[in-house]
């Protein structure tokens, strides 16, 4: 069975924020809410790189542990989903989350928070697959149409990957050597810069 | 009186020491389990209609599709 997982190669990342548009597009999420979006260290700076972000579907989920009534649930594929009708819009998964994926639409008085909104890995909810039920509450299943999710499939420079966690990180491997960093792909002198202050 | 006096002091006692008793004030914490509605596996509706292999090899060959270097054989 495969393991979804998301990838961001930083290297090929433009900040074009085509993912972010094509999942707002896809999902029709509403005003206010961001499922992905792009971040990006040293903005302006030569040598900026810029990250797409969303939930990261993580094996062991922060947001599954602090929630107080359970209703957030892992499909075999590895995909962290929730159930709206269950969900209080506490906030909680907010909090543990370390990458701030879980989203609140704002509406009513005061600002009311709404229920917890996030990427499904285009895999929808717990409502009848492909349903107008489910659009409505979780956006479009593509995975249940056979396909990958969209942030990942239009990603014009292949930064974005989506999908089986062994292909994805074959296809970073075989960039990687390709670039010709070679043996220094992993290690110290990539991870801190090389050695007497050089980078 | 003093007959009286005895079991009241001895009621008193062992209802004074009752507050002594070293009880395990430990949390203990339970994994939660999902309480929502169930889901359905992405395969079992239509187009698939349950066909588990078929759903694999789309998803495999739009994983490998995300490779450029294969699709441009470079």
């Amino acid at each position: 069975m495969a393991r979804m997982k998301f990838v961001c190669d930083s290297e090929r990342c433009i900040e074009c924020n085509g993912c972010v548009t094509a999942c707002k597009n896809e999902h029709e999420v509403p005003w206010g809410v961001s499922r992905r979006r792009v971040v990006t260290l040293n903005d302006g700076v030569p040598g900026e790189r810029s990250v797409s972000v969303a939930c990261m579907h993580c094996t062991d989920a922060p947001c599954m542990a602090v929630c107080p009534v359970d209703c957030f649930y892992q499909t075999d594929e590895g995909v962290v989903l929730h159930d709206k009708d269950l969900c209080i819009g506490c906030g909680y998964c907010f909090y543990a989350c370390p990458f701030g994926a879980p989203q609140f639409p704002q509406g009513g008085a005061f600002g009311m928070r709404g229920k917890m909104d996030k990427c499904t890995f285009c895999a929808g909810g717990p409502e009848a697959d492909n349903s107008a039920e489910e659009f409505k509450k979780y956006g479009r299943n593509r995975l249940a149409e056979g396909k990958l999710p969209l942030c990942a499939e239009m990603c014009s420079t292949k930064a974005l990957l989506g999908g089986d966690g062994q292909v994805l990180s074959d296809i970073i491997r075989d960039r990687v050597i390709k670039r010709g960093k070679g043996a220094d792909m992993v290690g110290w002198g990539t991870a801190y810069g090389k050695e007497g202050g050089k980078s | 009186m003093k007959k009286f006096l005895l079991p009241v002091m001895a009621a008193a006692l062992a209802f004074g020491l009752a507050a002594c008793g070293d009880r395990d004030r430990v949390v203990v914490y339970k994994q939660g389990k999902y309480q929502g509605k169930p889901d359905s596996q992405p395969w079992s509706n239509a187009p698939y209609g349950g066909d588990k292999a078929k759903w694999e090899g789309d998803l495999k060959a739009r994983n490998l599709q995300q490779d450029e270097s294969r699709r441009t054989g470079g």
